[in-house]
């Protein structure tokens, strides 16, 4: 084998082992130290966790378009909000009274039209003005969460539509609704990244941009139908969240954007663009639930995991720049 | 005097537009309600932006570097709660220093990370700030600190006294202020700091010691911080795990308001305390004129694209980007 295409087939691989190894661990570890007396990979157990990973791993399959399109998104925590204040609040809005359990699908049409609008605002700005998308939705994740304190100050906004809760809470084949869509939303995103002109354009843009040009690819769309996506994507974790718990707080939301883009760079996402796939961050999105829900398992304080998590983005990082000095040989001046 | 093309004039506004949107922006503030400019509201935004501008006078030498520090917001909340937490324990006398040591120690491993090992710095920011708050938070126990005897001690001096009839975090503020002013522009370390942020391999060429420059940059980023954190918990007496939450996206925004690039190689300290400036009296401001307070939130985010949108434009010679 090749030596380059070893570290390639290790980086991709990587994320994988780390997992198998959090099982291992947190199955010998709770033998010991769990109170409960449940085993770790219990089956309900593993299922809750790919529930839980939901809200988190169906942004995550959006961030993982945008970066490596060579940009980020900051403002999805924002726009989760947003979305799930629109669907929340809208099925008590007296012109759909007369829908009956009809006004949950225009509640969510609703919800992911305001999404993937706040997200192609951000793309429209970052194409017209040439802004960086740091910047753009740096300034978007304070206006769009300002937005969000403005509808209903501190409060809560909650509705509880009890067939929604129902078809959150449904499982089908013994998975549950949540873990359905983030399948399928990994699914579609592999899909467009891997099978579509579009992903691969956007690769190309991020891995490297003036070469995209000349290649007389439009950059400008491309990253607007990307912010639209991530948009989408946000308010669509919001509906699905937010079907099943009916309150959404003010401040939901805050630092999504943060857990987002570290199971992307676990998922092997590179800032810089051009590199990352959704089969990755799907594997980023679970290391980081099974760490969380791991540590809690075995009784460590849930305060610790950010500390763990932290370093543990810190150490990949490290270990992704040794195994590229390895696999390119020194490059450096 | 030689006549100015239309350009050289555009281009020259759009270079000091921040100071002039600025200046129309206090005028038109004061005419919609004259208690903006009274000495008082005057010295009262500038005493609460200190801990933002302290901050971010920090950030200022980061971001030229041509890095980011998404960490400050967390690092903040963990010195105000140890230094908090060791004045009842070992005294204030003791306390300060420990915790300028404690915040030192964590600036200083950014700087490794980011200087030495020559790691992304957003990446490694991001991860320290989730690392620090659970930090706090192991440390606390997730209890909120409040120093038992709030009268008894001269440790309020440095949020609540002041001196000559100015408040001490104003004083803290602006000798900081001057003190890095002075140090950025004026010193070969300053030089380095542009040098490196600008170009990064000329700078190395040229012999500019890069990991050792972006390393300083960051002690001297974590030692604003130290001191944002004691003027905070002096001020407060008590603080949340959470007290500085959010605010690493603050300081960023007024540094860029300020017209820093992220890009790095450009940016002043004078210009900083501009942004600074800003968001403090917008948000006053806006308060004044009877608004929500969430209204500033959305009229920052406006503000921070057209200021960058119109630096930038100004540059190109452009209005609208050249992306296709």
């Amino acid at each position: 084998m090749h030596k380059g295409r070893l570290s390639a087939a290790l980086k991709k691989g990587a994320i994988w082992g780390f997992i198998v190894i959090e099982l291992i661990f947190f199955s010998i570890a709770g033998e010991y130290l769990s109170l409960s007396g449940k085993a770790f990979m219990d089956y309900d157990n593993m299922l809750l966790l790919l529930k839980q990973s939901a809200p988190i791993g169906i942004i995550a399959m959006g961030m993982s378009l945008v970066m490596i399109n060579g940009n980020i998104d900051l403002s999805v925590g924002a726009i989760f909000a947003i979305a799930a204040i629109v669907l929340l609040d809208s099925m008590t809005w007296p012109i759909f009274s007369g829908l009956g359990d009809w006004v949950i699908p225009a509640a969510w049409l609703l919800a992911l039209a305001a999404g993937t609008a706040l997200g192609a605002l951000n793309g429209l700005i970052v194409w017209k003005t040439g802004v960086d998308a740091f910047i753009v939705t740096l300034g978007a994740m304070l206006g769009y969460r300002g937005i969000v304190f403005m509808f209903n100050g501190e409060n809560p906004t909650s509705h509880l539509n009890w067939t929604l809760v129902d078809m959150a809470e449904a499982q089908f084949l013994g998975i549950h609704t949540p873990t359905w869509f983030l399948l399928g939303v990994t699914l579609a995103i592999w899909f467009v990244m891997t099978q579509t002109v579009h992903g691969r354009n956007a690769a190309a843009i991020g891995d490297n941009r003036e070469a995209a040009v000349n290649a007389g690819i439009r950059v400008g769309p491309h990253m607007m139908i990307n912010f639209a996506l991530i948009g989408f994507l946000a308010a669509l974790s919001a509906v699905v969240f937010y079907s099943e718990s009916g309150s959404v707080n003010p401040n939901d939301g805050r630092l999504y954007e943060l857990w987002v883009i570290t199971a992307v760079v676990l998922g092997g996402a590179r800032i810089s663009g051009g590199s990352g796939s959704a089969i990755g961050a799907l594997g980023g999105v679970i290391a980081i639930q099974l760490l969380r829900k791991g540590l809690g398992h075995i009784g460590v304080d849930t305060s610790t995991v950010n500390l763990v998590i932290g370093l543990i983005l810190i150490a990949v990082l490290i270990l992704d720049r040794q195994l590229n000095v390895k696999g390119k040989g020194e490059l450096r001046v | 005097m030689a006549t100015l093309t239309r350009q050289q004039i555009a281009s020259a506004a759009a270079k000091q537009g921040i100071l002039i949107a600025f200046a129309l922006f206090m005028i038109a503030f004061a005419f919609a309600n004259p208690k903006f400019i009274g000495l008082d509201n005057l010295s009262s935004v500038v005493r609460s932006s200190a801990i933002l501008g302290v901050m971010a006078l920090g950030v200022t030498f980061v971001v030229i570097s041509g890095n980011l520090d998404l960490s400050v917001g967390s690092m903040m909340s963990f010195s105000t709660v140890v230094v908090l937490d060791l004045h009842d324990k070992i005294g204030p006398a003791l306390a300060i220093p420990a915790m300028f040591a404690m915040t030192l120690a964590l600036g200083a491993l950014i700087g490794l990370l980011v200087g030495y090992l020559k790691l992304n710095s957003l990446i490694v920011t991001l991860g320290m700030l989730s690392a620090i708050h659970g930090l706090t938070l192991s440390y606390s126990g997730g209890k909120n600190m409040d120093i038992a005897d709030k009268a008894g001690t001269w440790f309020s001096v440095f949020g609540q006294g002041s001196a000559l009839g100015v408040p001490m975090p104003i004083l803290i503020f602006a000798g900081l202020a001057a003190l890095l002013g002075v140090m950025l522009s004026k010193t070969p370390f300053g030089r380095k700091v542009y040098a490196v942020g600008g170009n990064a391999t000329a700078a190395t060429f040229s012999g500019v010691p890069r990991a050792r420059t972006v390393f300083t940059c960051y002690l001297l980023s974590a030692a604003c911080v130290a001191v944002a954190a004691l003027i905070q918990a002096s001020r407060s007496m008590g603080a949340q795990n959470t007290v500085g939450q959010g605010l690493e996206l603050e300081v960023l925004a007024a540094v860029i308001l300020g017209g820093a690039s992220l890009m790095g190689g450009s940016g002043t300290i004078f210009k900083t305390v501009v942004g600074v400036l800003i968001l403090g009296f917008i948000q006053n401001g806006l308060l004044l004129m009877g608004l929500q307070f969430y209204v500033q939130f959305v009229v920052t985010w406006v503000i921070i694209i057209l200021a960058v949108w119109l630096d930038i434009a100004a540059k190109r010679g452009k209005l609208w980007s050249r992306i296709a």
